[in-house]
């Protein structure tokens, strides 16, 4: 750039230096820019666990996690939510894993190439954006008022397995196609039906991927409260579930009441609550990340 | 899972077979029951033994049955929504419930106008907008342009812990630790205000804007962006001028989706934003969203069959068209992405 040149030139030089450095320092700020975005969430993400932790920490003890709740802040626990809980993902996994794996198979191996199938898919992609109070309006009609299930686990897992059934479906169409193709035209080859194919070769294959997406579509369910909400789970359950047509309640119905108490002592137990929850939350995607992790080398 | 896999090695090097679809020869657009009968036309020159012949057939049906219960969600959601809503809209003239000024359905005299709720679930969601669009779309920027592959396999996943985070949970800091820190800078806000639901908010959906809009930025090939180096733009005129106009559909997609997402969401409006249903942009407000009127009434003790009960269908169905309507939107504005670059 120093080189000697004409008058007009150099000057033209200049400004050109000018803007250059001008667009440089602004294409500086930018990475700037975008980088602190980037950190805001993780920040934040930060500033949220370590405040739920402060609060709450201190709350978890034996007698939290082993006692029934109670107008004593002190003796309040978080035994028959937790049960609640795991009753409700139980039958909502027994419930969506095969009706949900069951569809992406149909899609991907069976379905024909027309306008229903297009229709189904469509649907299924526009059931994965409505909210989920709405699935609790749909709960409350159907489950508990139509078919007379009451305010129960049953009702309440079936209400979870439809919300979380296009969150599996659309994982494990993923996982299916990702099988090689030459994985099913050998079965077929070798004279197996299609439901032999599927069954022996390709499921088998797609199944860590499945289970994956079907994981995290749990860890999605275990942290709803809105349909519990309308489906009427209890505020107060005194004893523990005992089956699938019992009332109950849920982790997060149980931290959402004590966040609605006025006395400080109850939102100390609601940030406990939530310190299970998000035990929880990361049990299950660690679980996840292993199977993927363990599997993903294939292909 | 209980037969040994076929073993081939070397798999990489069948990518080409992967190309074909893998749709066995069959007569096209046949119904999935008939595999049998198919079979046997195409078959080996001899038909399959009954028992399978009848396996295959019964499986069909089966999986057909399961496909058939996401029919089923859809219907009965619609359904249930209409069925209530109209038995609600032979008492309430549907033009004055959507433009009516005043929701109290529980108090005497009732008002039956949607538009506070309509409003409080629009300022937070648009509250929301305001943070997760452009720190969603800088993030995005900064992971598909700038971060190492190593920074970017370990922000991204902490990135969508965000979103994993149980809307409770939320709903807690945003009431018991943004409320408090807003007071300082805003002495008059309401105990239970728009602003602290917004931000929240704002921040759960910021993995849906950055990871939806990177995938968009990640599709733009890679020849675009040497177009434009080789005419001497610096990275970020690359990346404002040409990468995220070239995404733009995809960005825009992302953008709906999450607002539609933000309109849907229940209780961190439910826990910090109130039960007020008042007609108000102030965001240091109280107000109620439509969600959180769902919420409330579904708690109450509101007797079933009553017409304040059937306002929940109402709400409900106003809730579903319109997150339907945006999720439409979205999904068009993504199919027109993937016809470019695909």
């Amino acid at each position: 750039m120093s080189t000697p040149a004409p008058k007009g030139l150099a000057r033209e030089i200049t400004q050109f230096d000018t803007r250059d450095a001008a667009r440089r320092t602004i294409g500086t700020v930018f990475a700037v820019v975008c980088f602190s975005a980037t950190v805001v969430g993780i920040v934040f993400l930060g500033v949220l666990l370590s405040d739920i932790w402060k609060d709450g920490a201190h709350r978890l003890s034996g007698t939290f996690m082993s006692g029934f709740p109670s107008y004593l802040p002190v003796r309040a626990g978080i035994k028959p939510a937790l049960l609640g809980s795991l009753w409700t993902l139980g039958l909502t996994a027994v419930i969506s894993f095969p009706i949900g794996v069951g569809t992406a198979i149909w899609l991907e191996e069976y379905a024909p190439d027309n306008r229903f199938t297009k229709f189904v898919q469509t649907n299924i992609a526009n059931l994965a954006g409505v909210p989920s109070i709405v699935y609790g309006i749909l709960g409350l009609t159907v489950f508990v008022r139509l078919l007379n299930f009451g305010n129960s686990i049953l009702a309440g897992a079936l209400t979870l397995a439809l919300l979380i059934l296009p969150v599996i479906i659309i994982s494990s169409q993923e996982a299916i196609k990702a099988v090689p193709n030459s994985i099913s035209l050998g079965a077929y080859a070798l004279g197996a039906t299609r439901w032999e194919t599927v069954r022996f070769h390709v499921l088998p294959q797609a199944m860590p991927g499945v289970l994956t997406g079907t994981i995290l579509a749990l860890s999605r369910a275990i942290g709803e409260a809105a349909p519990m909400i309308m489906i009427g789970a209890a505020a107060y359950i005194g004893f523990s579930p005992r089956g699938p047509l019992d009332q109950f309640t849920v982790i997060p119905i149980q931290i959402y009441n004590w966040t609605s108490m006025p006395q400080v002592a109850f939102h100390e137990l609601a940030a406990a609550g939530s310190i299970v929850l998000l035990a929880a939350l990361l049990t299950l995607n660690a679980a996840a990340i292993l199977l993927r992790n363990k599997y993903s080398r294939r292909y | 899972m209980d037969r040994s896999q076929p073993q081939l090695p070397n798999d990489s090097e069948r990518a080409p077979a992967e190309a074909t679809a893998r749709v066995m020869p069959q007569s096209p657009a046949s119904p999935a029951p008939a595999f049998g009968r198919q079979r046997q036309e195409r078959g080996l020159g001899r038909p399959m033994a009954g028992a399978r012949q009848r396996r295959e057939r019964g499986v069909g049906w089966v999986l057909l049955g399961f496909s058939a219960v996401s029919i089923f969600t859809t219907l009965g959601i619609v359904g249930v929504l209409l069925y209530e809503s109209i038995w609600f809209f032979q008492e309430v003239n549907p033009i004055r419930f959507l433009t009516g000024k005043t929701w109290a359905p529980l108090f005497q005299p009732q008002h039956f106008g949607v538009l506070p709720l309509l409003t409080g679930s629009l300022l937070i969601a648009l509250g929301a907008a305001a943070i997760a669009l452009p720190i969603g779309l800088a993030s995005a920027i900064y992971l598909a342009e700038y971060a190492h592959d190593r920074v970017r396999s370990i922000v991204k996943p902490v990135l969508e812990v965000l979103a994993g985070i149980p809307t409770v949970v939320y709903g807690y800091f945003a009431l018991f630790f943004v409320t408090p820190l807003l007071r300082r800078f805003f002495p008059e806000i309401d105990p239970f205000n728009a602003l602290s639901a917004s931000i929240v908010m704002g921040v759960m959906i910021i993995p849906m804007v950055s990871s939806l809009s990177e995938d968009a930025l990640s599709a733009v090939p890679r020849a675009l962006r040497e177009g434009a180096y080789a005419l001497g733009a610096t990275k970020f005129e690359v990346a404002t001028r040409t990468v995220v106009p070239a995404a733009l559909s995809g960005v825009i997609a992302s953008f709906i989706l999450a607002i539609s997402r933000a309109i849907g969401e229940t209780m961190i409006v439910t826990i910090a934003a109130g039960a007020q249903a008042t007609l108000t942009l102030n965001p240091l407000r109280s107000v109620q969203t439509m969600t959180a009127y769902i919420a409330q009434v579904s708690q109450g003790e509101v007797p079933h069959g009553t017409l304040e009960y059937r306002t929940i269908f109402a709400v409900g169905l106003t809730l579903f068209a319109i997150t339907l309507i945006m999720n439409l939107i979205s999904n068009r504005v993504l199919a027109k992405y993937r016809e470019v670059y695909e």
